[in-house]
């Protein structure tokens, strides 16, 4: 028998309730198997309840109905496989860089020096290598998101749940980041669920692009495979035809929900 | 706008010097109007040579003393050494000061993390903390003194009434106010409870805390002086209040002076501490010029 998805969502419904009492339904009956080492990317329009399913798988948000399997098990609480890198600055202020990266294997138990140790590893891999002192405001967006990068990994999840996570960067360092994700993932090649709004971005790192229908009540309504080989370079491979292939079929299915979540405003 | 270190010196000096200047001239007349009497103003130079004569006077008795230098005497207002010098009063104050401030503090991060983790309790008592948040605490004097007597005890009651509420409103909002997304973040790491009180809550708090250290200090120097000002045997607030008593005015502005300087002191002293415990705080935006 086939090993169990890594993650697998089936019809999950998740609702919230309004001030004025009624219930929103964000994202209705949504289905999705995530394999070990594959990179899924979800894109959808502003609002469509992306982050929502990512919560879903992460623990951290308790579908409505439906079920949420990881490893084949159904999930009680937080996601204890996952790593979550957030869209916002997560990292504690008060920590400096180094600190805060040891602080996740602190967490579990390992002993200050050898987490120091191994934090100060994490950050020469992501880049940072004499900027462990730096507490978070004395770095750049871009050096806290590695740092960020730094912390979910260090733990070695088995999932890894990314959340826009280059959503607040300028178009340059979102490039680099993108690179450094992918080398970072070749290595021991995890489970990843990858929001963005962003559809070049989708298609320059993941291995299949799952798009949203607009909000409320979002479905998906679309996976599509991307065969482009690895090891890619996230800025070289969008110049490749293939990306423009695909690009334009996904594109052509996104639009549409796109003019959708915008009310029809931009035609 | 930046200003050059020297210049800034030059002008704040030359503040003093007017003031002092125009002080000086009226009190003594020397264009033949004495629009600042004496008898109600003091003079400047008479203010400084009585602080001098305080200082003085007070090192030499402790210094010239008799009888053994006994420390465990030193809060003892009828001590043969120490005994109504400048030093002791000081130190009264200081120690009155610095009682209200720890125990103030302590008292409201517990409260302050107790009512923000159980809003059921903060319901039911807002209304009381309300309620003794708004009466003037001077009213309560006469009562701690009734209660603890005229030692340094009810003085520390009375600053423990104001640090304790600046302290525990902020505890209570740095608690409530945590990031929700550095709490999901630190719960996906696998933090338990105890965990996130350590390493978020508590941070958290602490920040909040250590942003009124300044308000909470100057309180718990204030609730000492104006208890001891109220009924006391020594301490700055009884000096100012005896000079009074006794129309001495030149008294009451070395004492006033000496508080002055004193808390001028203290304040400087929370910077440092501030400067060592903030490191990771961004500069206030109005400070990015």
């Amino acid at each position: 028998m086939a090993d169990p998805p890594v993650v697998r969502l089936t019809r999950v419904d998740v609702a919230f309730p309004e001030p004025s009492g009624a219930v929103f339904k964000a994202v209705s009956g949504a289905s999705l198997e995530v394999a070990g080492s594959e990179f899924v990317a979800i894109v959808g329009p502003t609002g469509c309840g992306k982050s929502t399913l990512l919560n879903c798988a992460a623990g951290l948000l308790k579908p409505a109905a439906g079920t949420v399997d990881i490893f084949g098990t159904p999930l009680v609480g937080l996601n204890r496989h996952a790593g979550y890198l957030f869209q916002q600055d997560a990292l504690m202020p008060w920590k400096t860089a180094r600190d805060n990266i040891a602080l996740a294997l602190e967490v579990g138990g390992t002993p200050a020096t050898e987490a120091r140790d191994r934090a100060q590893v994490w950050l020469t891999r992501v880049g940072l290598k004499s900027f462990g002192d730096r507490y978070a405001h004395q770095l750049s967006g871009g050096q806290r998101k590695r740092v960020g990068l730094a912390q979910v990994l260090i733990r070695d999840p088995k999932i890894l749940l990314m959340d826009e996570p280059f959503g607040p960067l300028d178009a340059q360092t979102r490039q680099i980041m993108g690179n450094l994700l992918l080398n970072l993932w070749a290595a021991d090649k995890k489970a990843v669920m990858f929001v963005t709004h962003d559809l070049e971005e989708a298609i320059a790192l993941a291995d299949r692009v799952v798009i949203m229908s607009a909000g409320p009540e979002a479905r998906i309504i679309g996976d599509h495979r991307i065969d482009l080989v690895r090891p890619r370079d996230a800025t070289e491979v969008r110049l490749q035809p293939r990306f423009h292939e695909l690009h334009k079929a996904i594109w052509g299915q996104l639009r549409a929900e796109v003019v959708k979540a915008y009310g029809g405003e931009i035609g | 706008m930046l200003i050059a270190r020297w210049k800034l010196l030059v002008l704040q000096a030359l503040v003093a010097i007017v003031a002092l200047g125009t002080w000086h001239i009226g009190s003594a007349g020397t264009f033949g109007i004495t629009f600042l009497p004496k008898f109600f103003f003091s003079a400047p130079l008479d203010v400084g040579n009585r602080i001098v004569k305080m200082f003085v006077d007070g090192t030499v008795k402790i210094a010239t003393c008799s009888e053994p230098l006994d420390l465990s005497r030193i809060l003892q207002t009828n001590d043969a050494c120490f005994g109504k010098t400048v030093w002791q009063h000081l130190l009264i104050t200081s120690i009155e000061g610095l009682l209200a401030f720890v125990i103030g503090s302590l008292a409201g991060v517990m409260m302050g993390f107790w009512f923000a983790r159980k809003p059921l309790v903060a319901a039911v008592f807002d209304p009381y903390i309300k309620m003794f948040n708004a009466l003037p605490r001077v009213v309560l004097a006469p009562i701690f003194m009734l209660w603890l007597g005229l030692g340094i005890w009810s003085k520390v009651a009375l600053g423990f009434t104001l640090v304790f509420f600046i302290v525990f409103f902020n505890v209570y909002q740095g608690v409530r106010e945590v990031s929700p997304v550095i709490l999901a973040n630190a719960r996906m790491l696998g933090m338990s409870e105890r965990q996130l009180f350590r390493h978020v809550y508590w941070p958290s708090a602490l920040s909040w805390m250590f942003s009124s250290l300044h308000t909470s200090v100057g309180f718990a120097i204030i609730g000492a002086v104006v208890g001891e000002y109220l009924g006391s045997a020594a301490g700055l607030g009884y000096l100012i209040q005896q000079a009074e008593g006794t129309f001495d005015v030149t008294g009451v502005f070395a004492g006033m002076v000496i508080l002055a300087a004193f808390v001028l002191f203290v304040d400087w002293l929370v910077t440092l501490v501030e400067n060592r415990l903030l490191v990771w705080k961004p500069p206030a935006a109005s400070q990015q010029v």
